[in-house]
């Protein structure tokens, strides 16, 4: 065992890196909830934002349009989803299960051609002597746009939610849609957008994954991180800030029992593969004591009556 | 005098039945109009065609002589329509300003809006705090908040769908008057009632809807309530009469009942004690949220008690589970009529089964015997007046009124020994009102004993042969109702709850 040779200051930015696809993911799907729609096809539309992502990347060459044809992918596959159960008003649950499996599969006919093809770098953002000071350089601003990109979507829907219009409408259709219709806000349209929102959301995360990550294609490569996403946002009682919270708890605690992992400690590798799930959900199940319940709404049909 | 509003020929059809046909009619700035019918007469269509929630088939309306045609609830509040609805169409999550801002096409920013809630709140007499949680609320305070966002708005006219119905007659008061002076600002209130006394007292002038038409106009304070309920019926109505009835033995045995509050937003009994003799009817009246639904928990058997509180013809009751006391004939009926009393999704026929399968023989060693479920749901049906196509219908699909009369009818036709009920006739217009009411007090002349809780007082003053008022979990003394007046049953209630008179 040599745990000298895990360097905290790497480690740490290893877990910020680590953290960001879940928490794109998660934040994207907590904006969908609290809009009162439950879209369990987070895990497909993560799948399809990497392959699509990768693929622009490839024949591109330029990551950024990479992760901008990744959000559009993510969105287009939820637009599947918004169709079958905001029009032809199909169950939510299932709809999400099979826009999963409809993603995986068409991830891999897409990613194909694509297997064993290394993507150009992402490069770091150009934050110029920031990124040089010890420590925090390295840290805090040593990160690819991607990176602080999440952590601007999580204030921003923070912000919304809490501060503006749209956030209180947003909520008032999640929480009772039938009186928000009574008063004349569009129900459907409003929903449509946060599935749209969520789609790019889990897009991105999922093009962080392949062109980041890892950085390759391999099918199915996302790995159930769609679905711990899903998991999150309930643990996290569909607040931003403990998405953010749960996410890097995740995130960091995967990247330092990889580290462990490395570093040949004594402990059975099954132990440290389950602890990232153990930590998290302890640690958000004690936040979640507070008396915050779902959106009232959740995963209920929207029939529009007389 | 151009009238506020002008209704020519509106018609609505839905499959299978026409809602409103050629409804006309007019209100003048001002004006307080009562809309009056029975239930499924079309009130809630017409209402809705002028709140801009459905479009309808063909007519006209107008505002101050221009062209009306509201496309969606925005349009009509923007044209100074404010609607109160029957259902309250409140987000239990969200905080009373919250609620309130949603319901407004541009508030201000939530610190002003604050400011103008406790303005507005306090010119009305209707306190609210802006700050709490709508979840938290009672019923009349909930009414408050959709009231509050109405005036904010400045209407010009005022809809109010049943909004009496969660009120004691102090607080009934105290709304008339913030409507009375509404009206005396020109605000012109379209208000829609069962209770034909209220009409009488608050309204210039009323249109009768039967059938989805108008069947007639009347000035409310020239005619009878007798008058007016037969023009919405089509016939004359008969008041529920009591049968020369002798009481008997002491069968349902309430002592000392006490219980926890079972949530956050409940209320705890507090020594609760009375007894019913068969062919008695104890009314229990009081404001929504003071222990109703607690004490007909305790009753019906879904929250246990301590032994020695609760006892039937003797028998303590208090490991005795629901399923079992309807075995023994100690029936309930709750007030939520989706969801407590019905289970919304499922059809009549099941839900027939569900609380009639012990005492009909609905069900022999665990196996369901549907043909015979049916023939009891039926027979509901018929004998309730329960307008559905049929049996296989979901409760979810009946109209509130229907569905109530389905509840109340399915624990009555079970023959109990005791009748529990909360709320029997809420929302249901005046005849099925009239008919739910002689049916308990034939239970009890056939040798029942009846609780009915209710917050409805002339409901209780006309069955109840003693009554008593649940204030906070705690039960006064019964009294025989014949020594009593509604003015005397208020002050019992324990006054309006924290209301004041407008003073502006």
């Amino acid at each position: 065992m040599d745990l000298s040779a895990i360097n905290p200051v790497l480690l740490i930015a290893a877990m910020i890196a680590a953290a960001t696809p879940i928490l794109l993911a998660a934040i994207g799907e907590l904006v969908v909830e609290r809009a009162g729609v439950l879209n369990l096809g987070v895990e497909g539309m993560m799948i399809t934002g990497a392959v699509c992502g990768f693929i622009i990347t490839v024949n591109i060459g330029s990551p950024t349009v990479g992760f901008i044809a990744a959000a559009i992918g993510g969105a287009v596959l939820s637009l599947l989803f918004a169709f079958l159960t905001q029009i032809a008003l199909a169950n939510q649950v299932a709809s999400g299960l099979a826009l999963t499996l409809f993603g995986l599969g068409l991830s891999a006919l897409m990613g194909q051609s694509y297997v064993g093809i290394k993507p150009p770098r992402v490069e770091a953002t150009p934050l110029g002597p920031l990124a040089d000071i010890p420590v925090i350089g390295p840290i805090v601003f040593g990160h690819d746009m991607v990176v602080y990109i999440g952590l601007a979507i999580v204030a921003a829907t923070w912000a919304t939610l809490k501060f503006t219009r749209t956030g209180l409408v947003l909520r008032a259709v999640g929480e009772n849609h039938d009186a928000a219709h009574a008063l004349g806000y569009k129900v459907k349209r409003i929903r449509t957008l946060a599935i749209l929102f969520g789609g790019a959301c889990a897009g991105l995360g999922g093009a962080y994954i392949s062109l980041v990550r890892v950085p390759q294609w391999t099918e199915g490569m996302t790995a159930g991180v769609g679905w711990i996403a899903l998991a999150l946002v309930v643990f996290a009682s569909w607040k931003p800030w403990r998405v953010l919270l749960g996410a890097y708890l995740f995130g960091g605690i995967t990247q330092l029992q990889l580290n462990l992992q490395g570093a040949g400690v004594a402990i059975p590798v099954e132990y440290l593969a389950m602890s990232p799930y153990i930590v998290t959900i302890i640690v958000l199940v004690i936040l979640s004591a507070d008396k915050s319940r779902a959106p009232g709404s959740l995963g209920r049909t929207f029939h529009a009556s007389g | 005098m151009t009238p506020l509003l002008a209704l020519r020929g509106l018609t609505k059809a839905y499959p299978g039945v026409i809602a409103n046909d050629a409804v006309t009619l007019e209100i003048a700035p001002g004006e307080i109009h009562a809309l009056l019918g029975e239930n499924g007469a079309g009130k809630s269509t017409l209402v809705k065609m002028i709140y801009g929630l459905v479009k309808p088939d063909s007519g006209t309306m107008q505002m101050r002589g221009t062209d009306y045609v509201p496309t969606d609830p925005r349009a009509a509040r923007s044209a100074g329509v404010g609607m109160v609805f029957q259902h309250f169409s409140l987000f239990d999550a969200l905080s009373v300003a919250e609620n309130i801002a949603l319901g407004m096409e541009t508030p201000p920013p939530m610190r002003a809006l604050a400011t103008q809630i406790r303005d507005v709140s306090e010119t009305y007499g209707l306190p609210l705090s802006p700050d709490r949680t709508v979840g938290d609320l009672s019923a009349g305070e909930r009414q408050r908040v959709e009231i509050i966002r109405c005036l904010l708005q400045d209407p010009k006219l005022l809809i109010m769908d049943e909004p009496t119905s969660v009120l004691t007659p102090q607080e009934v008061d105290i709304l008339f008057e913030t409507l009375r002076k509404l009206s005396a600002e020109g605000t012109a209130i379209l208000y829609i009632s069962h209770k034909l006394e209220e009409i009488r007292a608050l309204c210039d002038a009323a249109t009768i809807l039967r059938g989805g038409k108008v069947v007639g106009t009347c000035i409310p304070r020239d005619t009878s309530a007798r008058d007016m309920a037969e023009l919405m019926v089509g016939s004359t109505l008969a008041t529920p009469k009591a049968a020369a009835h002798n009481t008997g033995n002491v069968v349902l045995d309430v002592t000392g009942l006490s219980a926890p509050a079972p949530s956050a937003f409940g209320m705890a009994l507090k020594d609760v004690t009375f007894q019913v003799r068969a062919g008695d009817v104890l009314g229990i009246g009081g404001v929504a949220g003071n222990g109703q639904d607690e004490l007909l928990a305790a009753l019906s058997g879904e929250t246990p008690c301590v032994p020695g509180m609760v006892s039937f013809l003797g028998r303590d009751l208090s490991n005795v589970a629901p399923e079992m006391r309807r075995g023994l004939g100690v029936l309930s009926a709750p007030e939520e009529r989706l969801g407590h009393a019905a289970a919304p999704n499922m059809s009549l026929t099941e839900n027939a089964m569900l609380t009639g399968a012990a005492r009909e023989g609905l069900s022999v060693r665990g196996l369901l015997n549907w043909p015979k479920t049916r023939t009891f749901a039926e027979r509901i049906i018929a004998e309730f007046d329960v307008r559905t196509p049929g049996p296989d219908n979901a409760a979810r699909s009946l109209s509130g009124g229907n569905l109530q009369k389905f509840v109340i009818g399915r624990e009555v036709l079970q023959r109990p020994e005791v009748l529990v009920v909360n709320q029997p006739t809420w929302g249901v217009d005046a005849a099925a009102a009239a008919a739910i009411r002689q049916s308990l007090l034939d239970l009890a002349a056939g040798g029942a004993a009846v609780v009915v809780i209710s917050q409805d007082l002339d409901e209780l003053m006309e069955i109840s042969d003693r009554f008593a008022a649940l204030n906070e979990g705690r039960l006064s003394a019964p009294r025989p109702t014949s020594e009593l007046d509604v003015e005397q049953i208020g002050l019992m209630l324990g006054g309006a709850h924290g209301i004041e008179v407008a003073h502006v």
